[in-house]
């Protein structure tokens, strides 16, 4: 499947695109279909919420360190001669909470929590040069704000970029079949789950709306409800998530009949804000789950439900078509079936025993 | 149920693994009666394809019964004898209704790996590496056949399996090796490689109409087969294999050639040294004496069919004698499903028969013993046939099942 790695603008299409969609699709196929404008971006409700958590975690922080600064100290591992600075600090994160929830978009108030952070950092470094510190619970308090640091770095960026495009993949493939099946199969949202394998569900909710279901990482189930932005049959379908979505998202795709009657080649465009930011994506990467590789990989069993009428497994990749998925070219047992994510369900429930033809 | 499993280089054994069972309702599950060793099962047994994992079943030449169909089945029953052919193939893709089966879009879900090994991904083949899917291999005693509505044949019961078994593969990847080379009365048909592929090439090229076939190896029993063929033969061991042809065409060299070699191609001299020692070293995956010397040998303007199985990258590759002679190369995976009809039905008429290729049947049990002998050409080995139930309750058809020799 072609990929482009170079990400273009997304657009998600509005009364003046459609217009140039349908430009498009009458005229010549010399430009792209996304129309170089800014992009709109995602609703940015995830870094928000992850902000307004960072803000409560400062007050309650800061309320500790003011009122108890011995057992602050004490848990820290460091001298109790400077009760009087953790109290500082401790107004310090009430100050930045504080502003973090007053604010409609916290850009400030997260980012004085990185020079917070510093600050405390600092602070750990030099008490851990105290002989009195114990440097064993200097050494798990400086670990737990570098977490908190991270996290703090990460919401700044992601509320500093203006834009706050997340993460963007992009694919294509080419399907048998005219435009109109093609089109037509896809904008029944209910039938997305059948081979986009992070999906576990999408309803009509009627009026362009729908609910989405899906698996996010380490298991987590994600909802959203997304509305369509622009639909034109058979040549474009865009769709963005509403404001309060588990994952903020919006994509685009497009339906194009190839030469000589050849079938449809079929454009999608994603972009959404990972669970967990970039740290997280980068997290899941490792862990196999890259996504322009995802895509390509629901592309390929969009194929094959079209052309097929079914995803086609073989026991190698009864479990994924991932690297870390294979298991081995022979037959598996009833048990690795039933946790066999590929199968359609009609038959997920057949399996006899294994050995229902030789004697094991 | 027992299969062959792939355990590393020149590793195989035969082990007791789950029975294969009706994933999707366009599958057939086939009890398997006859099973072969392909000439391209060395290449996996020699470790030279990638992406192969330990527990792989091996096996892609196979026939059987059909024990059980999924839902979507309906143009077989219970009971129907057929064979299977190696590569899947969906039947509604672009390239299965172009008729170039191998080169189906659909049936490879490992289709990532194959882009990023070759740009773009061929049919899935049952055990033959990841690279190709991740199917298990029909050395074993069941197989489960997906698109069973596209892709085996039915077979008629006074054939026994020996005449139709080879309709898998090597009939017609030999007869597609041999029309590639779009043969015209009169045409001298030089052949590489006279294992079981070149030697179905060899008489294909005789059916097809040529009136001379030349066919060089190095392993006499080999010669003598494709002699038996109606070949003339160049033993490349006693003759330098440019000037003998061109002594047998007057100068001109033979109109097509085909390699029926591939990646392990032997030769004698440094040429075969610097090639294995280029490919011990990773520098080059494929050993290409074979294809260069095909190259190097055709007539101006005429074919280079290459049928013998390649799967990485060669160098000293002659572009230079293909692009001044106008040379065409024509090249793939045999699209099994679209010879199968034709082939069935000259083996029906009589015109070939292709039982004369097997030298060595033997039970499924003795699969690691089979291979070696076959790797290193012990007790004149050309071809092995596996019998699954060879020492079962007497359920062997043929009671001529008797090793030959």
């Amino acid at each position: 499947m072609y990929r482009n790695e170079e990400s273009e603008p997304l657009d998600l299409g509005d009364a003046a695109s459609i217009s140039e969609f349908e430009l498009e699709a009458s005229g010549s196929r010399g430009a792209n279909y996304a129309v170089e404008r800014a992009r709109p971006g995602l609703p940015s409700t995830s870094a928000k919420r992850l902000a307004k958590g960072l803000g409560w975690f400062s007050i309650g922080l800061g309320l500790a360190e003011l009122l108890a600064p011995r057992a602050i100290a004490s848990i820290s591992g460091v001298s109790n001669k400077h009760t009087g600075l953790i109290r500082l600090y401790g107004l310090r994160e009430i100050a930045a909470g504080v502003t973090i929830c007053a604010q409609e978009k916290p850009t400030e108030g997260v980012w004085s929590r990185v020079i917070g952070d510093v600050l405390d950092l600092t602070s750990l470094g030099i008490a851990a040069s105290n002989p009195e510190a114990k440097l064993g619970r200097v050494a798990f308090a400086t670990a737990n704000v570098l977490a908190v640091t991270a996290l703090d770095v990460i919401c700044a960026m992601q509320l500093s970029s203006g834009s706050n495009h997340g993460i963007h993949a992009q694919g294509t493939c080419i399907v048998n079949l005219p435009p109109e099946e093609v089109y037509s199969f896809w904008r029944n949202f209910q039938n997305l789950p059948r081979f986009m394998r992070h999906l576990d569900s999408v309803v009509d909710m009627g009026d362009g709306r729908s609910r989405w279901k899906a698996k996010g990482p380490a298991g987590m189930e994600v909802e959203w409800d997304a509305t369509i932005i622009a639909d034109v049959p058979n040549e474009v379908i865009t769709w963005r998530s509403l404001e309060g979505s588990d994952v903020d998202n919006a994509g685009a795709v497009r339906f194009q009949r190839a030469t000589g009657g050849r079938g449809t080649i079929i454009k999608v465009n994603i972009e959404y804000n990972p669970i967990g930011g970039v740290l997280g994506a980068t997290v899941a990467k490792l862990f196999g789950e890259e996504p322009e590789q995802q895509l390509d990989d629901d592309l390929r069993r969009f194929k094959q439900v079209m052309e097929v009428g079914e995803v086609v497994v073989s026991d190698a990749t009864l479990l994924g078509t991932g690297y870390m998925a294979q298991r081995p070219g022979q037959p598996a047992s009833s048990q690795e079936l039933e946790s066999a994510e590929m199968l359609p369900s009609e038959t997920a429930t057949n399996y006899g025993s294994e050995g229902r033809y030789t004697e094991r | 149920m027992r299969a062959n499993c792939w355990y590393g280089k020149t590793s195989v054994s035969v082990e007791e693994v789950p029975d294969p069972q009706i994933l999707n309702q366009r599958d057939a599950i086939v009890k398997i009666s006859s099973t072969a060793i392909c000439g391209s099962d060395l290449h996996l047994y020699n470790g030279f394809i990638p992406t192969m994992q330990k527990g792989d079943i091996l096996g892609h030449e196979f026939m059987g019964e059909v024990v059980e169909v999924g839902r979507e089945v309906t143009n077989l029953s219970v009971g129907d004898r057929v064979v299977v052919p190696f590569p899947i193939a969906c039947g509604s893709c672009f390239f299965c209704k172009e008729q170039l089966f191998s080169l189906c879009e659909n049936t490879n879900p490992n289709a990532w790996m194959a882009e990023k090994a070759f740009g773009h991904a061929g049919a899935g083949i049952f055990g033959y590496s990841h690279l190709t899917g991740g199917y298990a291999g029909g050395q074993a005693e069941y197989a489960r056949v997906p698109f069973a509505d596209v892709n085996p044949i039915k077979v008629p019961e006074y054939l026994s399996d020996e005449q139709v078994l080879f309709l898998s593969d090597i009939f017609p990847t030999g007869y597609m090796g041999a029309e590639m080379c779009d043969i015209t009365p009169g045409d001298t048909i030089a052949i590489w490689g006279c294992g079981p592929v070149g030697q179905f090439s060899i008489r294909s090229a005789f059916l097809l109409g040529a009136e001379r076939v030349i066919a060089i190896d190095q392993v006499p029993e080999r010669l003598q087969m494709a002699e038996e063929g109606g070949a003339e033969t160049i033993n490349y061991e006693e003759q330098n294999v440019y000037e003998a042809l061109m002594e047998m065409t007057g100068g001109r060299g033979p109109d097509a050639c085909i390699d029926d070699v591939g990646m392990e191609a032997h030769a004698p001299g440094l040429i075969f040294a610097y090639d294995r020692v280029k490919q011990a070293m990773m520098l080059e995956t494929d050993r290409p004496h074979a294809l260069r010397e095909a190259i190097m040998c055709c007539r101006n303007g005429g074919i280079i069919s290459v049928i013998g199985v390649y799967g990485g990258f060669i160098d000293k590759f002659p572009i230079g004698s293909v692009m001044q002679r106008g040379l065409t190369i024509k090249t793939g995976q045999a699209h099994v499903q679209k010879y199968m009809k034709p082939l069935l039905q000259m083996i029906e008429n009589g015109d070939i028969d292709p039982t004369f290729v097997v030298t060595h049947r033997m039970s499924l049990d003795d699969a690691p013993k089979a291979y070696d002998m076959f790797k290193n050409k012990k007790d004149n080995c050309i071809k092995v046939v596996l019998k699954p139930d060879w020492n079962g309750n007497g359920s062997v058809k043929d009671d001529s099942y008797t090793v030959v020799h």
